[in-house]
């Protein structure tokens, strides 16, 4: 049984049509990797499933329930929005953590305000999920004091503490010194082993390879192709996929 | 008079000149909020409405509207109100100036709250729509996000316009004798014209800069409490 089901998801900006009727399906514990060219409408599929935009239509269903449906007519109150936002979390490509607060701070927040434990459960936990992200020694540090790379840990470790069941990435690496890169994909390939679910978007080719189950190539708002990574990195179908494959494994 | 004398003597207009700031402050501030906010409303009559308050209120000279605020109601409903504040107050307390000093306050307050509230608007306008966007996408909801997340970085950004405005405030207050609301230079003026000194005129300057240099001091600290975290 799929965790996650999307299906004919269409948004359009304006006159643009930015998704064309994307479905898909997501198993327990996977991780589906989507890449593309900038602009392919990657972004936007992942707001949509964060309920940061509202998709034209098409439904949304996670767990057998029914989060957002274009067919059904009613207007979703802001309550609904927000507790269909809890299925999933979102690591953001330029972190967004919350400057005023620190380490520990950013990541007990959220569940503090909501209530999801005694504050001493709530810092266990915290500190658990930070240790995980390898940043035990900069608890009490301000992201003005981190790294582009550590700031991206402890937005993984801040989406990680409200236990959301798909864990989504917009670009993770892509404001980062290559040098950093790789901190941060290590922390996503640990999660990938501890079988969460999670939807990538990244233009790390080879760790779109590496670590995900299953790989969505997307042009112009459309699934171009769709498939296990060697299906899509070693074999693809498409003109298009294979013509985005060789520009982003050209060498220089 | 001795020197003494005069300091006291324009100690106690300095006195009002303080009530009016700190009435203005403590009115205006929050009174700035929801102008702020009308003025960034998604409905476009009440964000019309309030952008033309706010350009009445900031177009029109400070003098003029304490002018209005104490002459129209006598001018147009025949109600003189502030004057008979005033003489209710002489005759039962002894009190002088008290509907004046609130004409005053409330010309003030209206005043300073429609510049307060386009330097708030400044500051949430500049806070990144990442910043609300990752408050939701944890499952905060809207009031969550601006109490917890919001509103301290948009401190931080207004401490230094709002300290500039704080200290036009305080010689702002200069104004209220134009109806003649006994401030501090009111009170010099009445040295002047009763004992033929004009000295204690300049020497009121003397209240003005100890007093700015107490806010200096206090919004520098707040500046520097704030300044922990980049924003």
């Amino acid at each position: 049984m799929a965790i996650l089901e999307v299906k004919n998801i269409k948004k359009s900006f304006g006159k643009t049509e930015v998704l064309k009727n994307i479905s898909f399906s997501l198993e327990k514990g996977e991780v589906l990797a989507i890449i593309g060219s900038s602009g392919s409408g990657k972004t936007t599929l992942l707001r949509c499933l964060n309920f940061l935009e509202t998709p034209d239509n098409g439904s949304i269903t996670v767990d057998s329930k029914v989060l957002y449906d274009s067919e059904d007519k009613t207007t979703l109150s802001d309550e609904t929005i927000r507790q269909n936002r809890l299925h999933f979390g979102l690591v953001f490509q330029n972190f967004n953590l919350f400057p005023q607060y620190n380490v520990l701070e950013n990541v007990t927040l959220a569940p503090t305000l909501l209530k999801r434990g005694t504050d001493e459960e709530i810092k266990e936990k915290a500190l658990e999920l930070i240790g995980e992200v390898g940043l035990t020694e900069k608890i009490d540090s301000y992201p003005c004091q981190l790294s582009g790379g550590q700031q991206q840990r402890v937005a993984i470790a801040r989406a990680l503490a409200m236990n959301p069941d798909i864990l989504c990435f917009d670009e993770p690496t892509s404001a980062l010194d290559p040098e950093l890169t790789g901190e941060v994909l290590k922390v996503i390939k640990g999660l990938a082993s501890a079988d969460s679910t999670m939807i990538v978007v990244t233009h790390e080719m080879e760790f779109a390879k590496n670590v995900a189950h299953k790989v969505i190539f997307m042009a112009d708002g459309v699934i171009e192709e769709m498939g296990t990574p060697e299906e899509v990195f070693d074999n693809p179908k498409s003109p298009k996929t294979k013509a985005f494959l060789a520009k982003s494994l050209e060498t220089i | 008079m001795s020197f003494l004398e005069v300091t006291a003597f324009l100690f106690d207009g300095f006195k009002i000149s303080l009530l009016i700031f700190a009435v203005t402050l403590l009115c205006g501030a929050p009174l700035g909020l929801p102008i702020a906010f009308c003025s960034m409303s998604r409905f476009k009559t009440v964000k019309s409405i309030s952008k033309v308050v706010v350009w009445i209120v900031r177009g029109i000279p400070l003098m003029l509207q304490i002018f209005i605020i104490y002459y129209v109601p006598g001018l147009l409903f025949d109600f003189p109100m502030f004057s008979q504040i005033d003489r209710y107050f002489f005759i039962n307390y002894g009190i002088s100036d008290t509907g004046r000093i609130i004409a005053v306050l409330i010309a003030f307050s209206l005043n300073y709250a429609c510049y307060f509230s386009e330097i708030y608007r400044g500051g949430i306008e500049s806070i990144s729509k990442g910043q609300y966007e990752a408050g939701y996408v944890l499952g905060l909801n809207k009031s969550q996000v601006f109490r917890k997340i919001i509103l301290k970085q948009v401190i931080k950004r207004i401490v230094p316009p709002m300290s500039n405005e704080i200290i036009t405030l305080i010689k702002d207050t200069a104004l209220a004798n134009c109806i003649v609301v006994c401030e501090i230079i009111k009170q010099a003026k009445e040295l002047a014209a009763t004992k033929a000194m004009v000295w204690p005129l300049f020497y009121t300057g003397v209240f003005y800069l100890l007093f700015v240099g107490i806010l200096t001091i206090v919004l520098g600290k707040l500046e520097k409490k704030l300044s922990y975290f980049r924003s």
